[in-house]
């Protein structure tokens, strides 16, 4: 596949890293001759000098022949103009823009569809989520994250004195009224498609599928989730911060937030009015005492210094036995890092890479098929598959009852215009749609595969 | 440094040394040669068990290959190429002295076209293909043909790359590395190819046109006869000028032809600049030349081949030059030291080096009447990096001074100053012929051993780039840290 990356920042040099391991021919383009020598002295890819606005710039980099263009400079507007030009010169082109202004946030499927993207990414908001999942689902749950992030897949083991152990899944539906889908059930090595008198016994696996809000509440109420957090701490009221605050308190998290900034702060309070906002130092020992850290369940150091998060977190370990994050922007020192002083960190950069590439590995797989993601499910075989419906085949425009499906296959959800719909007999598939499907290990991939011929 | 991968890489260069030796084996049964086959059969066998205890037989963790690495590799690579290369000629007798087969084989790699035979009919056909061979091995790179066909991994070949390829900077055609050196290579086969077919058509025997066709493409310089090409046809002479200057162009051309960006070529300022030299010269030098001929035509066949071979330091001859006028010359000598293109198989200073460093000093003159003026230079209509310039200006200055140096050091073989000065030039800039002693009708078989070390070590320098070469005499690049 040929990919063009503009900007050469940590994301961009982790992308470049990560997408020219796996064999594809990367282009970078920047308006730093530094950053591009840099970065083609240590890695095999062509680097062009200029603007990634700029046409004649984008054709010297070969958009003709481009599959995917990510744009991953400092400035929004830059990223959003640059994938447009792209898309102008070539309309097979995919691109992908990093937009990080929360302005923005409310806008990003019209934003997407309008310019023609396929994929706008928010590293802060990744980043927020990655943190929030890791706080409030413990190690037992795996989550994995499909359509965008707008759906999470849930694979719980039921262990002894799970609550959920004795119930049909139809009491669980009827009595804890969440919208969380139960997409299977796995006994043994057998994977059974849950019906209403399905009754669930110890040892069974679950895979469910909700959003996050849902599927919080779904825990909660089942009380699967002993330990639900119930406050937490964030220093520096960042953009990461802000997402992570309000994703927090929106899911009945007591959330302090600590920043310096008086003027962020008013920002802040008026955002998340749900948080407390704190001015203050957040390098300050005595305050964060006297804000309760040592009760707090959940502690994030979310500083614009990776120095004063690795401190503040290390001084945080020893107060409180909160859960801790560490943010960290650079990919210096890892290796002290790793030494078990620090329990959970978090690059941003990295992250944003990793998501960008797992979407690409997923489009350069789907060259003759349209599947967009793919996971193997921990501990069992089971694969999930996403995919996109991009035209019209045998699987679509037939209810799913009618469909011939092949042995192991089950259909869990079909995202139609970021509405989530748990598909029923009469239910089908459209072209538009994204829709997840769970199976025993084999990989199909195009939609049109599951059924039988 | 990291030896182990520099061991690794430099056991390949030479199995594929053998790999290149079954050409002239394959030549020898065509002729029915058997004695040197038994030979070439022999070096194959030193050079596959050599390169495979060099490298080692078990597969360990090579390390990285940075730059000093990817340097001393490429230097070190060439000079067991020279070592290994020589031995046929060596073990056959045909050149009984090793310094000399080494010379001539060195010669042939770094496509300078410089002889120690006085007489190179004597030579079995399979000798003489192999001598012809190496120009066309040593004419794109030993490098880029191994990564164009290695599955090498890793992302820092390029630094092979670099020490390698000609030119201030290097510039990929397509992201992969692996990628941009098969098309090198694709395009060089094809000129290659094209050439030899049209030798063919000219009348050219198969086996000249194939060792010419090397020559030419890999602007070597090695003659099959005595008199290098003067009893070749009119046709064939035009033809192989034009191929020559071909050849000398930035293979950059060539890709933007390859993919149909015609507009791009025109950028090539490097391009344009070396036609012009080219036309100035063929007219001065005919013109120069046209009392000794007579005819006009004569004189400007004679004048186009020989610009044509002097710069793109090919170094064939089809007239006795040394015996031509002083302007004429003086002509030749400057276009030694010009060269052909960055990116092309020619060798010399390179015509895009001269043109940065003419800006530079214009920018420098100018400099004194607006001492505050900023202006940034720009080639091929892009802005010159000052890296670019301060390296440039570093080569031209270290050029010079192995340039003196060497010519002192050849001096006691007290053949004239004329002489060494030339034959340091035809070395260095990868020509071959010089003036006087070393003119195109004598050949370098004259100095002694240790001149014709000296002259080596000029050719290594001038076809590595300087660089690679020098940072082998550093005790800084052999210790760990």
């Amino acid at each position: 596949m040929n990919v063009i990356i503009v900007g050469c920042g940590n994301v961009g040099y982790a992308l470049v890293e990560r997408l020219s391991d796996e064999k594809h021919n990367v282009v970078v383009i920047d308006k730093d001759k530094k950053k591009v020598d840099l970065i083609t002295d240590e890695q095999d890819v062509l680097g062009v000098v200029g603007d990634g606005i700029n046409y004649q710039v984008l054709l010297k980099a070969g958009i003709k022949h481009t599959d995917l263009l990510i744009a991953v400079t400092e400035s929004d507007e830059q990223n959003l103009l640059c994938c447009v030009m792209a898309k102008r010169s070539d309309k097979y082109c995919r691109t992908v823009a990093r937009v990080r202004n929360p302005v923005y946030n409310t806008e990003t499927s019209y934003l997407r569809r309008e310019l023609g993207l396929a994929l706008i990414i928010n590293p802060e908001l990744i980043a927020a989520a990655e943190i929030a999942r890791k706080f409030q689902y413990p190690d037992s749950i795996q989550v994995d994250t499909f359509t965008r992030g707008r759906i999470e897949l849930f694979h719980l083991e039921l262990k002894e004195g799970n609550p959920l152990i004795g119930m049909s899944v139809g009491t669980i539906i009827n009595h804890f009224k969440c919208h969380v889908l139960i997409c299977a059930v796995q006994r043994g090595r057998k994977a059974l498609i849950p019906e209403f008198k399905t009754m669930l016994t110890e040892g069974d696996e679950l895979i469910l599928s909700a959003t996050p809000k849902d599927a919080n509440t779904f825990f909660k109420r089942t009380e699967i989730n002993k330990h639900p957090l119930k406050s937490a701490m964030i220093v520096g009221g960042g953009t990461i911060g802000f997402y992570l605050a309000y994703r927090l308190s929106e899911t009945g998290v007591r959330t302090k937030i600590i920043e310096s900034d008086a003027e962020r702060c008013d920002f802040l309070n008026e955002r998340i009015p749900k948080a407390t906002v704190i001015n203050g130092d957040g390098s300050d020992e005595k305050l964060l005492i006297r804000e309760g850290i040592g009760g707090v369940g959940a502690f994030a150091a979310l500083t614009g210094i990776d120095e004063e998060n690795v401190l503040l977190s290390l001084f945080a370990r020893r107060v409180s036995h909160a859960n801790i994050m560490t943010k960290l922007r650079g990919l210096n020192y890892t290796d002290i890092m790793e030494r078990k002083q620090l329990e959970n960190t978090i690059f941003p950069g990295v992250m944003t890479a990793d998501y960008i590439v797992k979407y690409a590995r997923s489009m350069s797989g789907s060259r003759e098929g349209n599947i967009e993601n793919i996971f193997t499910l921990s501990k069992s075989k089971a694969k999930a598959m996403e995919y996109f419906i991009v035209k019209p085949g045998r699987a679509t425009g037939v209810p799913i009852s009618q469909l011939k499906l092949k042995e192991g296959i089950i259909i869990c959800s079909i995202t139609r215009n970021e509405k989530l719909i748990v598909p029923g007999g009469r239910d089908e598939m459209r072209v538009g749609d994204n829709v997840l499907i769970l199976t025993m290990g084999e990989i199909y991939n195009d939609i049109e595969d599951i059924v039988e011929a | 440094m990291n030896l182990r991968i520099v061991r690794y890489i430099t056991g390949w260069v030479i199995i594929f040394e053998g790999a290149f030796l079954l050409f002239p084996l394959i030549t020898g049964l065509c002729y029915r040669e058997y004695e040197i086959c038994k030979v070439f059969a022999l070096v194959i066998l030193i050079c596959v068990v050599c390169g495979m205890l060099l490298k080692g037989i078990r597969r360990r963790d090579l390390g990285e290959l940075y730059i000093r690495e990817g340097f001393a590799c490429v230097s070190l690579s060439w000079i067991a190429l020279g070592i290994f290369g020589a031995l046929p000629f060596f073990i056959s007798g045909e050149i009984p002295d090793y310094i000399d087969a080494v010379f001539e084989v060195i010669s042939g790699l770094t496509t300078t076209g410089a002889s120690i035979l006085s007489d190179v009919e004597c030579l079995s056909r399979a000798s003489m293909f192999w001598r012809c061979f190496t120009h066309w091995i040593g004419g794109m790179g030993v490098f880029v043909f191994i990564m164009a066909i290695l599955p090498m991994a890793g992302a820092r070949n390029i630094n092979l790359m670099k020490a390698e390829s000609p030119g201030p900077s290097v510039s990929k055609f397509v992201p992969k590395m692996k990628d941009t050196a098969k098309l090198l290579y694709a395009i060089y086969i094809v000129i290659t190819v094209v050439c030899i077919v049209s030798y063919l058509l000219s009348g050219m025997t198969v086996y000249e046109a194939l060792t010419l066709s090397f020559g030419t493409v890999g602007t070597g310089g090695f003659g099959l006869y005595n008199d290098s090409m003067a009893s070749f046809t009119p046709l064939q002479i035009n033809l192989m000028t034009f191929f020559m200057i071909i050849s000398g162009i930035n293979y950059s051309v060539y890709f933007c032809i390859a993919v149909f960006n015609f507009k791009e070529i025109f950028s090539f300022e490097e391009v344009r600049y070396y036609l012009l030299i080219i036309l100035a010269s063929i007219v001065l030098i005919a013109k120069d030349i046209l009392p000794m001929y007579g005819k006009i035509n004569v004189a400007f066949r004679h004048s186009a081949f020989q610009v044509a071979s002097i710069i793109t330091t090919s170094g064939f001859s089809t007239a006795d030059f040394d015996k031509w006028p002083e302007l004429s010359k003086g002509i030749i000598v400057l276009l030694m030291i010009v060269g052909a293109c960055a990116g092309s198989t020619g060798g010399g200073l390179k015509v895009s080096r001269v043109l940065i460093l003419m800006k530079g000093v214009g920018r420098e003159i100018q400099s004194i009447i607006h001492p505050q003026r900023v202006r940034k230079l720009y080639l091929d209509r892009e802005p010159l990096s000052d890296e670019t310039l301060r390296s440039t200006n570093a080569y031209a200055a270290i050029y010079a001074v192995i340039l003196v140096a060497s010519a002192l050091l050849i001096a006691p073989d007290g053949l004239g100053l004329t002489s060494n000065l030339t034959a340091v030039l035809a070395t260095l800039n990868n020509i071959g012929p010089g003036l006087k002693a070393v003119g195109p009708t004598q050949n370098f078989g004259i100095y002694s051993s240790f001149s014709k070390c000296v002259l080596i070590f000029d050719m290594l320098a001038g076809r590595l780039e300087l660089f690679p070469i020098l940072i082998l005499l550093l005790p800084s690049c052999w210790r760990k840290y």
